[in-house]
């Protein structure tokens, strides 16, 4: 796979006496679903901030569409197509639906030094907005304040800000965590049709999610990867089956 | 777009044509020391409209703001007593001079946050005023008096105490104006966003710094036209207008009026002045009938007084007296 959109290689990130993430090297081609699965303190959230450029590495080396981007600060990752959602749900909460999806659009149309013409009439922030919102199935919360969005809701604002910049890639942080069966059913089904269109590293506690949607998935164990491949191969592998499905499989009963 | 007529608007427009009727009040009634406060007043609401936009809309806790008022003023004051007196030179000099030093500060404070982003204003504030103590050959702490007014040519008299009330209202508005205008544009969301979520401002793509050291020094430059205009206005300025507590000062005018509101910060000039100005002796007239004595004596105290209501605005009513009318706007609706 020469040509990998993302390709990670000894990624490094320590945290006092903690090793977040040990040498995880993993390349992500074009178009696939990648999931990342791993118990509780993995270091799969560390990953993703480490990608998403919200914590640098201590060592090792992040290449996506070609180029390096290890030591690129955040908004140019996410300016050269690298997009984020957040686990714990973070958005502008005192902003309309609406609004927070214009700023995902806003940061990606150039610079915003336009001090005079107003912005909320502005139909090239505007309509790719509501398109986006159209997408994730929000279109007729758009002028309801973030705030009162239910948590399932929340989430799909989230994927919809992340689409709204147009990425190349979808990093995306757990967005089925605390979500009700009938809201992680839908999500899935938006993701379905999404991973036709975008590269997805897709960070899940949810395994039937991931056995559904994923092309290839990996394993993380105390922040080292123990097994990259596909569904089926991952379900096979003792040695993930020890370190954690057992565990998962056995708390589900 | 809703155009129903609330108490808050009703207010608001009341407020906005007072004011531009004031001088002929002020000369039918025979009370000329009313235009004197209220071109205070006025010049103050300035320097907090200029505040508001980045403590309220920026979410910048800037507490050293008073310092462009200073600057503005020594600009003014320095160029006349060095023989400069047309305000076409003055003004632009004391707008570039609180420009540079709101670059420098900002540059400088806007890499911390928080508590160190409040102390390191202060600081730089406290610089300007100590800088402004030690110039011997302005006064130093006794401060330097104006001969003259800024000179417009035969365009303006700033000495006709009505026409120089006119140009501040009209600067005031036109701030206003252009908070509106800013706040409501590209670059005013960014800095919206910022004050609600900058981590995400990030993740999503906008460098958040340099707005915010952008909308830092607008800010800075209007305050310090604010500040041109005090010096005009008391046609004396000192190293006191820019001491801590003045900022302190800008900062209650804002939070009482409302944070992140357009005319917030004039309601809340406008309640401040007016207390500080008739709090004592309305104190004094209350006290009389138990302690006539002491009853003068007692009017000195009146910051007791305006200390705790403050405290009962930011406790009960957040959204300050802005907050408040808003309040009652759509109470009346609903109910």
């Amino acid at each position: 796979m020469a040509d990998a959109l993302l390709r990670i290689e000894n990624l490094s990130k320590r945290f006092g006496g903690i090793q977040a993430s040990d040498g995880i090297s993993l390349a992500i081609p074009a178009g696939e679903l990648h999931a990342v699965i791993g118990p509780n303190g993995a270091g799969k959230t560390t990953l993703v901030a480490q990608l998403s450029g919200q914590l640098a590495s201590d060592a090792g080396r992040i290449g996506f569409a070609g180029e390096d981007i290890t030591g690129l600060p955040m908004h140019r990752r996410s300016a050269r197509g690298l997009a984020r959602s957040f686990q714990v749900t973070s958005l502008f909460l005192d902003f309309s639906v609406l609004d927070n999806v214009a700023f995902a659009v806003q940061a990606h149309d150039g610079h915003s030094f336009r001090f005079w013409s107003d912005a909320r009439r502005d139909r090239t922030l505007r309509e790719p907005a509501r398109a986006a919102l159209a997408r994730v199935g929000l279109a007729e919360r758009a002028e309801w304040p973030a705030a009162k969005l239910s948590h399932g809701e929340h989430r799909q604002l989230e994927l919809a800000m992340a689409l709204a910049g147009k990425p190349r890639m979808l990093l995306l942080d757990e967005p089925m965590a605390g979500m009700g069966p009938e809201e992680s059913a839908r999500m899935v089904k938006l993701l379905r049709e999404l991973k036709r269109e975008l590269t997805i590293m897709l960070v899940e506690h949810d395994m039937e999610a991931v056995f559904a949607l994923a092309d290839r998935i990996t394993v993380l164990v105390y922040g080292r990867v123990i097994a990259t491949g596909v569904p089926t191969d991952i379900r096979a592998n003792p040695q993930v089956r020890e370190a954690y499905l057992g565990e998962e499989e056995a708390a589900h009963g | 777009m809703s155009v129903a007529v609330t108490p808050r608007k009703v207010v608001i427009a009341a407020l906005l044509v007072g004011l531009a009727l004031l001088p002929l009040y002020a000369s039918l009634s025979g009370t000329p020391f009313l235009l004197t406060l209220f071109t205070r007043i006025i010049i103050l609401a300035m320097a907090a409209v200029s505040l508001n936009l980045i403590l309220g809309y920026g979410g910048m806790m800037s507490f050293g703001h008073a310092a462009y008022l200073g600057i503005g003023g020594y600009t003014v004051a320095i160029l006349a007593f060095e023989g400069v007196q047309s305000g076409l030179v003055q003004w632009p000099a004391a707008l570039a001079a609180s420009a540079l030093f709101a670059l420098i500060v900002g540059a400088l404070s806007l890499r911390t946050r928080g508590v160190y982003f409040i102390m390191i204003t202060l600081a730089f504030a406290q610089m300007a005023y100590y800088l402004a103590s030690g110039m011997a050959r302005y006064g130093s702490d006794d401060g330097l008096s104006l001969d003259n007014r800024s000179e417009f040519g035969g365009l303006l008299n700033l000495s006709n105490k009505t026409t120089f009330y006119y140009v501040c209202l009209i600067l005031l508005y036109a701030s206003i104006y252009l908070v509106w205008r800013l706040t409501n544009s590209r670059f005013g969301m960014v800095l919206r966003g910022t004050r609600s979520n900058e981590t995400r401002m990030l993740a999503i793509g906008f460098p958040t710094t340099r707005y915010k050291l952008a909308a830092f020094v607008i800010a800075g430059t209007m305050c310090g036209l604010a500040g041109a205009l005090i010096a005009n206005h008391t046609e004396f300025v000192s190293p006191a207008m820019m001491y801590w507590t003045r900022s302190g000062d800008l900062i209650v005018m804002v939070v009482l009026g409302g944070l992140r509101t357009l005319f917030g910060p004039v309601l809340g000039a406008l309640a401040l002045l007016f207390l500080e100005q008739f709090l004592p002796a309305i104190i004094s007239a209350a006290v009389r009938p138990f302690n006539p004595v002491n009853a003068a004596k007692a009017g000195e105290y009146w910051q007791i007084v305006l200390g705790p209501m403050l405290l009962l605005v930011v406790l009960f009513a957040r959204g300050g007296i802005d907050g408040l009318l808003r309040l009652l706007s759509s109470r009346e609706r609903h109910g």
